[in-house]
């Protein structure tokens, strides 16, 4: 009797036990990603925002000590007209790269519906080769095709008369070298927008499309009421996407125009940190930056965010 | 009827226009590495080189630092991978198949950390592995690899969850009615379910290592020390001649093994940033 009791009082602590290492085990799990992440990434965010908050400069970095300031180093670059310049530079530049992708990769995936089996799978392949280019590769590429000397673009808009394009610079004015960054960033980004809008196409019931055909509605408004809102919930992710990478661009503009041609007539938020901090040795004031941008870009991801994990949550 | 083909015609039209002014970018860069230095510098361009010539792939690849900077490349690339992938699969196993406090947290943190811009986190990081506990980082490749972390394992996990999630429950508790342990059914039974899973997340995380440019390009300086796409970045230079020729065939080099991994994976991983809005 007692041994029974003493049996039953055993197993059940024994379950307990258990149970308290079943609830445990997903955060067993999770330490060794958790443990990297903070040490690596967390701490320094914390850093960043101690550096924001200091005088640091070349003695500071030596010393490895900065001097606290307050917000001193926000209030430098808020009152800044540079910082708005950029700033606003910024946004038209990823509203530019955006409007672009996402209305050309959205065509693009209606072509490829309209095409011949053949011609699709020709796209398709192309599409991906270009997806597949490494951006540093496709920077070389482009500063080949767009050099003033003998590059090709040159030469055939000059035969294709839009004008005369003999050893025409485009890296002479902010404008015409962002017109190339752009030609480029957006080249490379519409191959995953039409993949992934004609994907989306799939799923328009082709019902309706050919009720509408027959009731002889047009081509525009048959993709403003029938096919559009199927692809909303792609398009704002894709939209969304776009923004943040857009946004936080570094490579293209800072390589295609040229490291040493970066200067403050022609800086995104990425390459005016980038020169406050290491061009200038002005740690503070870069991390300063640093940081508005990271809030920024911390504020547009929130419309990605929701949607990915209502999806996730979903699936 | 007719009316339907002529359409078909012309939007065929269109799609050969289109699909020539995307690849025309990749074609000029493998024949201008292809071609003579007469042909690539000529006032008339030459569309076609009829007698193609591999010159500028052997200039290319004999320029200094090419291999050690190829090598460089692989250690960080391979070594990045590993690690995310061994630490993110316990965590990406947890939020597939666990409900526990803190998830959501976790699993929007996984989500957020990947929109962030490097650049935005290059000062900090470049200043704490200046002075990292065990010695200076920085012009490290060790230091390179502790930095691709920040981005390899959020994506590592993320991607990782959606294949496990797409394993049936029904496998996993036919395993635990064996009497298996709950982590050795995961074992037994999961791991080799996973495994394409793992393979395409890996290759994607070697994929994003690989073309990575600003961390690299601030934190190693020497070029025995760099990585392949800082090395092509470095090759343009400052020179009044520029060798497009070499410049292209290494170019091109550099992009075939990504584009041949790419184009392993790209149907499994793409649609993992868009997961769940097409179905």
């Amino acid at each position: 009797m007692l041994t029974a009791a003493a049996a039953t009082v055993g197993s059940r602590r024994r379950v307990t036990g258990r149970q308290i290492a079943g609830r445990s085990v997903p955060y067993f799990l999770l330490l060794p990603v958790v443990g990297v992440l903070a040490a690596i990434l967390g701490y320094p965010i914390y850093f960043l925002v101690k550096l924001s908050l200091q005088r640091y400069g070349l003695p500071e970095l030596v010393q490895r000590h900065g001097e606290y300031i307050g917000l001193d180093n926000f209030r430098a670059v808020l009152h800044d007209p540079l910082f708005w310049h950029v700033l606003l530079r910024t946004v038209v530049f990823t509203a530019v790269n955006v409007g672009l992708t996402i209305v050309l990769g959205t065509l693009g995936a209606l072509l490829l519906v309209r095409v011949s089996t053949w011609l699709r799978l020709l796209l398709t392949i192309g599409l991906v080769l270009v997806w597949a280019m490494p951006p540093v590769v496709a920077v070389q590429v482009w500063q080949w095709m767009t050099n003033s000397q003998n590059g090709v673009l040159n030469y055939i808009l000059t035969q294709l008369h839009v004008g005369n394009y003999f050893q025409h610079n485009w890296y002479e004015t902010t404008f015409s070298s962002y017109a190339m960054v752009t030609s480029l960033i957006v080249w490379g980004a519409i191959p995953f927008v039409v993949i992934t809008v004609y994907a989306a196409l799939s799923q328009v019931p082709r019902e309706l499309l050919e009720a509408a055909q027959i009731d002889g509605a047009r081509a525009w408004r048959i993709f403003k009421d029938v096919t559009l809102p199927v692809l909303m919930p792609v398009l704002l992710i894709l939209t969304s996407l776009s923004i943040i990478w857009d946004f936080g661009a570094f490579t293209q503009p800072y390589l295609l125009i040229g490291p040493g041609q970066q200067t403050s007539s022609n800086y995104l938020m990425s390459t005016y940190l980038y020169y406050e901090g290491f061009g200038k040795n002005d740690f503070g004031t870069g991390a300063a930056i640093s940081l508005l941008m990271l809030v920024i870009v911390a504020g547009l991801s929130v419309v990605y965010v929701r949607r990915m994990l209502r999806v996730g949550e979903e699936a | 009827m007719s009316r339907r083909r002529t359409g078909r015609l012309g939007w065929n039209v269109v799609g050969i226009v289109v699909f020539g002014v995307m690849v025309f970018p990749v074609f000029w860069m493998i024949t201008t590495a292809l071609k003579s230095n007469n042909q690539i510098y000529s006032f008339n361009p030459v569309w076609f080189p009829r007698h193609p010539i591999l010159g500028h792939f052997s200039d290319a690849i004999h320029r200094p630092y090419f291999w050690t900077d190829v090598k460089n490349t692989v250690i960080v690339v391979v070594a990045t991978v590993a690690i995310a992938l061994a630490l993110s699969f316990f965590a990406a196993i947890a939020l597939a198949k666990y409900r526990f406090t803190g998830r959501k947290l976790f699993i929007v943190l996984v989500i957020a950390i990947q929109m962030l811009p490097q650049a935005g986190l290059i000062i900090p990081l470049y200043i704490l592995l200046g002075r990292f506990p065990t010695g200076n980082l920085v012009n490290t490749l060790t230091g390179v690899i502790l930095v691709y972390l920040t981005f390899a394992l959020p994506f590592c996990v993320w991607t990782l969850r959606g294949f496990v999630l797409g394993i049936p429950k029904d496998l996993e508790e036919a395993a635990m009615v064996d009497g298996s342990s709950r982590i050795g059914a995961f074992i037994r039974i999961l791991l080799p379910l996973v495994a394409p899973g793992l393979v395409a997340t890996s290759v994607f995380a070697f994929i994003t290592s690989w073309n990575e440019f600003i961390f690299a390009s601030t934190l190693l300086h020497d070029g025995s020390k760099q990585t392949i796409t800082v090395w092509l970045s470095l090759l343009y230079g400052g020179n009044r001649f520029v060798d497009w020729g070499a410049i292209m065939a290494a170019s091109t080099l550099i992009a075939i093994p990504i584009v041949i991994f790419f184009l392993l994976v790209q149907r499994r991983i793409a649609f993992g940033l868009t997961a769940g809005a097409v179905k």
